[in-house]
């Protein structure tokens, strides 16, 4: 069953800016689903439309099969949002806010304070959850968020830049989260700008621009419609003389002891090996270029490495 | 929404919205019984002894009644345009608007507060002026009912003034510079039999008039304005406010974009 479908959905908005020109998405269940755009493409209009806080101007939308325009109820109830902005009650208690979001579904009070709970420690919130939301900080104010729109158990969890902001720690823990209630069934919409969060978690993945859909796929073939990568060899010896040419490759030395290497997606890395080979250049360890500085953090941060090593 | 479930949403605004004012008693429960507390030493008993009776009352006794309405309405809007406007500038209006709370059950919860704020405070003015005065309530019926109308009323032009306002400074004119100027020309601290004829015609313009001699008639027995004027007009009101901010809250007016 289709979690969402959205059909040629525009938007303008009363100063006549058209923010949205005919997105189309289609969200099974079970999906967790990428949507990526650069600032201003139209992503978070679309989740404004998807969640009511924006009246659309044309298009449909049906998410678990009701129609926004005539079971918005039904709608809603299916859709769990959490916002790019933080959106709460600073002077409320954190429970109280996610007692009240739950009353605001009809969840009756007892079970309300039970899911509050449930929630509040899943995302270890717990200790405060006495305290006003103010006194927070940024990360827990995105975990907060997280909770509240879990209270109501929602089939539909939306997620506009969730980890915006928040440090490394805290957003790896805040994925494993997601990837645990993405595995309970809920469906998850996530829209962020850190493209290694949407290749770590998401199966699928849209790319709107301009407020038009340009891509729809699963991550896989998106992934592998790249035609180049860049790895970053560390090598063994000192080295300042590289290969004149290695076919497909692009190499880049960064210091004597590391060269980048941008390699066509056709080209065998073996090829490259065997030359670096031939002239004398031994290579200890390769990594992709994206995420090395986050991974040499967590390193740290777990202590596998002594801090005196990331140099 | 089921019924019970809309009955649950519907008590959660209300505890939500009772819990705020009550958090912060001594900004919003004290000042008010406060400031009618000094009206009554400095008109009722300083000024009042020297203007002497109005009709067959003591001026304490004519003024009592208006300004308990007075407190009234301004707590009810105060509390509503405060409360409203303040979920919609932290944006937490959200949780309500992504809920599938109906509209009407928003507009009912908000009033609730208004009027539960609106209650509490009128009653603790009342009480007040009971040391003040001895009031013997004329009429228990109208007395309550002109209460519960007022304050519903103005619970809801509260809401109406919190969701054209895009500042701070937009819910404290409509207050300043025309309900409180509409409340004292109420008749509050006259009878309008007083004014020569033009104001006397001018003042029936005014509704808050209606409202505080109904409540006077309430309590006293006596009013300028016929019972049955005051209820149509409060009632009226009340509908036309109703069905406006209804639909003020559907096509998301300051709101939704």
């Amino acid at each position: 069953m289709k979690a969402l479908s959205i059909t040629n959905l525009h938007k303008t908005y009363p100063n006549g800016f058209t923010a949205l020109k005919g997105v189309n998405l289609d969200v099974e269940e079970g999906d967790f689903f990428a949507l990526l755009g650069a600032n201003g493409a139209g992503k978070s209009t679309t989740i404004g439309i998807i969640s009511s806080l924006v009246n659309k101007t044309t298009g449909d939308v049906s998410v678990f099969g009701y129609d926004l325009d005539t079971q918005v109820s039904q709608v809603k109830s299916c859709i769990g949002l959490v916002p790019q902005e933080f959106n709460f009650n600073v002077f409320e208690p954190l429970d109280e806010i996610l007692i009240n979001q739950a009353g605001y579904y009809g969840i009756p009070r007892h079970i309300a304070i039970q899911r509050a709970e449930k929630y509040l420690k899943q995302l270890q919130l717990w200790d405060k959850r006495r305290e006003m939301a103010r006194e927070l900080s940024g990360g827990m104010k995105r975990r907060l968020m997280i909770a509240r729109a879990l209270v109501h158990q929602p089939k539909l969890l939306i997620l506009d830049e969730p980890t915006a902001g928040v440090d490394i720690e805290i957003r790896r823990s805040m994925w494993e989260f997601l990837k645990q209630i993405n595995k309970q069934g809920v469906t998850i919409i996530l829209t962020t700008h850190y493209l290694e969060e949407a290749e770590s978690l998401c199966n699928r993945i849209a790319i709107i621009d301009q407020g038009i859909t340009k891509e729809q796929t699963d991550m896989k073939t998106l992934l592998s419609s790249l035609n180049s990568e860049t790895f970053v060899l560390d090598l063994n010896t000192h080295n300042n003389q590289l290969p004149d040419s290695v076919e497909g490759c692009q190499l880049n030395q960064i210091d004597t002891k590391t060269i980048e290497v941008n390699i066509a997606k056709q080209h065998s890395l073996n090829d490259l090996f065997k030359t670096l080979s031939d002239n004398g250049i031994d290579v200890m360890s390769m990594r992709n270029k994206t995420n090395r500085l986050e991974q040499l953090f967590l390193n740290v941060l777990d202590e596998k490495l002594p801090a005196s090593h990331n140099e | 929404m089921t019924f019970s479930e809309q009955f649950v949403a519907f008590k959660t605004i209300v505890i939500k919205e009772y819990l705020r004012f009550i958090r912060i008693w001594v900004q919003t429960l004290i000042p008010p019984v406060i400031t009618v507390a000094l009206y009554f030493v400095i008109f009722g008993n300083l000024i009042g002894s020297q203007i002497g009776n109005i009709g067959e009352f003591t001026y304490m006794e004519f003024i009592v009644p208006g300004l308990v309405l007075m407190a009234l309405i301004s707590n009810s809007y105060a509390n509503v345009v405060s409360s409203f406007y303040g979920s919609k500038f932290q944006r937490n209006i959200e949780e309500m608007l992504i809920s599938p709370l109906p509209n009407y059950l928003i507009l009912i919860g908000f009033i609730s507060g208004g009027m539960a704020r609106g209650i509490i405070v009128g009653i603790a003015v009342l009480t007040v002026s009971l040391f003040f005065s001895d009031l013997n309530i004329y009429n228990y019926p109208v007395t309550i009912a002109v209460f519960l109308l007022t304050s519903i009323l103005f619970s809801l032009a509260g809401i109406i003034n919190a969701i054209y306002a895009n500042s701070f400074d937009d819910i404290t004119i409509i207050p300043t510079f025309v309900l409180t100027p509409l409340t004292y020309l109420g008749g509050i601290f006259y009878s309008i039999k007083m004014l020569p004829e033009f104001w006397q015609q001018a003042s029936l313009f005014n509704p808050v008039l209606y409202m505080i001699n109904a409540f006077r008639y309430g309590l006293l027995g006596v009013s300028d304005i016929p019972l049955l004027h005051a209820f149509s007009l409060i009632i009226a009101f009340i509908v036309i406010l109703f069905l406006y901010a209804l639909h003020l809250l559907n096509t998301g007016k300051g709101l939704k974009h």
